[in-house]
């Protein structure tokens, strides 16, 4: 049992840290869907880094910064330029995918620079995230960015009458969002699953995604249904390995198969209506 | 020895395209006062606090902060300098506390913020201050006083000793501007703190102020004492000409029923009962009034009647029919006419022209059609009538109504809606944000409306307007009806408690 959750853990943290990253873009009010796309720019780069620095560490800073600038360029398209923030997010997935997929090429089939140590059954990235939690939920609640940031996302007139700086405090958060993907793309790549495979992500971000509307945008939620999502990913390669005579292919939806499931019961009327959803959430703010 | 005057406006111009909104205007606030700001709609006062508070920079003119000339480039300068503003519509963010809503984009603090230090603060201020507050609270769950009492704070703890009010008592029930109003008066007795009072209405401009200064058109025209002030003098000033107050509420025979509404039962938008079980009936020819601060059901109630929102439980009854399910449309057909609190976002396409909106409702009569198609001379003709009687003022028939002022496009609808031949109109806030000029205007149509018979709701906060047009009045409050009165008995004070949930029914 022990065993299992290690493995539930393990599975579940790249939900873990790109959930927690648009938790605090979305608080902003900027919504990006183009985690997924951010994620594999993590991978890419963080596999490349540590390919060729030697150290997987290394390797995650990399990860993290790529996340960043590929976020950036959401943060430019929806905040400056303020185009549709959904658009502005899928393109950026078809983007992370295309351009991973070609500068890709030279990986495949290489081994990754990966951890040597473990702590307590786990790699470090998965303590880091662990460590994000109470930090994440210490900045938004106590910190002055903090609530700067519930600020612009609920109601930026006022914050910008209060002398806030509304596409400062939006473009941290974006940043932030696209570095915690990108840590996350690169917990895969060397560490997870230490190699570099196109579409390695698998549609984890937008599970990502959808966990931070399923946890109300509170990072310890996030943390329960990251968890949850890791075990059924984990689930799902115990059941192949009993060999129930099901196809796998069938076996490998259970984690897609639940979100549409898990989404539909806590859309329910009487769930949604606890649901705060920052007011200002996927609007541009002109002056 | 800082000098006595605090502020000092010298010679303040402004305009806008097409539009002079300040014309040389010299204003004075002296150490200790309060200051009333009077004038209708657009005669430029909010246009010169914006100036004074930084958030729009003069084309003329010198402005002196404590004899020192000054030049804001933004809202953050002339807070450092101690001027606060606090808008008509609240800026606080919801979902914060209120201590939150304090510190917000206040520097002092610090990256980690002493949130019980800061209580602590705000608790002598407002105890001080008699602006009695639960710091910890969220801003969402206090009422329309409260948040005001929040932002008055804010501007003291950023220290400021100019507090510019802009219509503050819009949002309040009678009791909660009386309120205020004795706060301002203690805040400022001893003399740290000086208020500038902007309104346009006269009673709480003399109850509250030292002094007055009236704009008209821009301009000063006059600057007085508040001593012995005439109101007839003050107000033929501000708006320029002789106001008649000519209405009254008049006795009326009382006609047969026309509405009979029983035990009615309309959810929000959230699926929140926000009527609970009301019930009532109207009479030919009636104004009934419903009192109540805003949010307590008038508006859920008013767009029920009328088909825009449909009801759980309950019945309406309108002329011997039921027509608890009806349709918008049906009730145009029934004679039924409304004027929305909104007319911009419910009544009105502000992106049509003022022709099309006018036959918005009824351009299916073929009295605008020829050969099946719209037949635009005829419309013209329509709309350039109802133009020219309801003095709606607009430079073509083809204009957007999103450009139109407030006051035109209240007459506007009221235009349209009195167009039709009506049995029942449904009123909401006919008269919110019109100067005294324009409101006079709609009293006298609703009034002759009912004389001709038609039956009238009444929705209103303004317990003015509710006292002179209504022949009955209720009160609504947390979707109830609570006290139904014949107006000639009703007491101010009572309906004013009755607004607050207070002595709900014995």
């Amino acid at each position: 049992m022990g065993d299992f959750f290690v493995l539930a853990l393990s599975a579940g943290t790249p939900f873990i840290l790109a959930s927690l990253g648009e938790i605090f873009s979305q608080k902003s009010g900027v919504l990006n869907i183009g985690i997924e796309g951010m994620m594999l720019i993590g991978a890419l780069a963080g596999f490349s880094v540590a390919h060729h620095s030697g150290s997987p560490w290394i390797g995650l800073v990399g990860g993290v910064i790529a996340g960043s600038l590929a976020g950036l360029i959401h943060g430019f398209l929806s905040i400056t330029l303020m185009a549709p923030q959904v658009i502005s997010g899928m393109a950026l997935t078809i983007f992370g995918f295309g351009i991973t997929s070609f500068l890709g090429k030279p990986f495949l089939g290489l081994p990754a620079t990966s951890f040597e140590t473990s702590i307590l059954g786990v790699t470090p990235p998965v303590i880091i995230a662990l460590a994000l939690i109470p930090l994440s939920v210490f900045i938004l609640t106590k910190t002055r960015f903090g609530i700067h940031i519930r600020a612009v996302g609920e109601y930026p007139e006022a914050a910008d009458s209060a002398g806030v700086n509304v596409s400062l405090i939006r473009y941290l958060c974006v940043l932030i969002g696209g570095g915690m993907a990108g840590l996350s793309g690169a917990y895969l790549s060397l560490a997870y699953s230490p190699m570099w495979r196109e579409g390695m992500t698998a549609g984890r971000g937008w599970i990502a995604l959808s966990l931070v509307f399923f946890s109300m945008r509170k990072p310890i939620f996030a943390l329960l249904g990251a968890i949850f999502f890791g075990a059924l990913w984990i689930l799902q390669f115990k059941l192949q390995g009993l060999g129930f005579g099901v196809s796998p292919y069938l076996l490998m939806m259970i984690p897609y198969a639940s979100t549409i499931l898990v989404l539909s019961l806590l859309s329910s009327e009487r769930i949604r209506g606890r649901i705060g959803v920052p007011e200002a959430l996927g609007k541009p703010y002109l002056r | 020895m800082r000098s006595d005057t605090v502020v000092e406006l010298k010679g303040i111009t402004k305009a806008f395209p097409g539009v002079v909104a300040n014309k040389d205007i010299d204003f004075e606030l002296n150490r200790g006062e309060v200051h009333a700001l009077l004038g209708e709609n657009g005669a430029g006062k909010t246009t010169l606090m914006n100036i004074l508070s930084g958030l729009l920079r003069p084309d003329d003119g010198e402005i002196r902060i404590f004899g020192k000339p000054v030049s804001f480039r933004s809202p953050r300068e002339a807070i450092s300098l101690g001027i606060g503003m606090v808008h008509q519509q609240f800026l606080l963010v919801p979902s914060l506390s209120v201590v939150e809503n304090i510190v917000l984009g206040h520097k002092e603090e610090g990256f980690i913020p002493n949130l019980r230090n800061v209580e602590k603060k705000i608790k002598t201020l407002s105890e001080n201050y008699n602006l009695e507050i639960e710091p910890r609270a969220k801003v969402w769950q206090l009422s329309a006083g409260e948040k005001q009492r929040v932002e008055i704070l804010k501007a003291l703890y950023r220290e400021a000793q100019v507090l510019i009010l802009d219509e503050p008592t819009s949002v309040l029930a009678p009791q909660e501007a009386e309120g205020l109003i004795n706060a301002l008066r203690e805040m400022t007795s001893e003399g740290h703190l000086s208020v500038v009072f902007v309104s346009h209405k006269l009673p709480e401009v003399t109850a509250v102020s030292d002094r007055i200064t009236v704009l008209r058109r821009g301009r000063v025209v006059a600057a007085m004492e508040n001593d012995n002030v005439d109101y007839a003098v003050l107000s033929n000033v501000m708006v320029g000409r002789e106001l008649q107050k000519s209405v009254s509420p008049r006795r009326r025979e009382k006609g047969g029923i026309l509405l009979e509404v029983e035990d009615l039962v309309v959810p929000d938008d959230r699926g929140v009962p926000a009527v609970d079980g009301v019930s009532f009936t109207l009479s030919e020819g009636e104004i009934l009034g419903i009192a109540g601060v805003a949010g307590n059901g008038q508006k859920e109630l008013g767009e029920a009647l009328i088909g825009l929102r449909s009801a759980t439980r309950g019945r309406v009854i309108f002329c011997g029919k039921e027509i608890t399910d009806i349709t918008p449309r049906q009730a145009i057909e029934k004679k039924i006419g409304f004027i929305p609190e909104e007319p911009l976002t419910i009544g009105l396409a502000g992106g049509l022209s003022v022709a099309d909106n006018l036959i918005l409702d009824t351009y299916r009569s073929s009295r605008f059609l020829r050969k099946g198609l719209l037949d635009y001379n005829k419309i013209e003709g329509f709309s350039r009538g109802i133009v020219d009687t309801h003095g709606i003022k607009t430079p073509d028939l083809g204009l957007q109504v999103g450009h139109l002022s407030g006051g035109n496009v209240q007459r506007l609808i009221l235009g349209r809606e009195l167009s039709r031949d009506l049995k029942l109109l449904v009123a909401n806030h006919p008269t919110k944000g019109l100067d005294v000029g324009a409101a006079d205007f709609v009293w006298e149509k609703l009034i002759s409306l009912g004389e001709e018979g038609v039956g009238i709701i009444l929705i209103s906060e303004d317990l003015e307007e509710i006292q002179t047009l209504s022949n009955r009045i209720a009160v609504m409050y947390e979707g109830e009806l609570v006290g139904v009165e014949e107006s000639g008995r009703v007491d101010r004070k009572k309906i004013g408690l009755l607004m607050m949930g207070v002595g709900k029914e014995e």
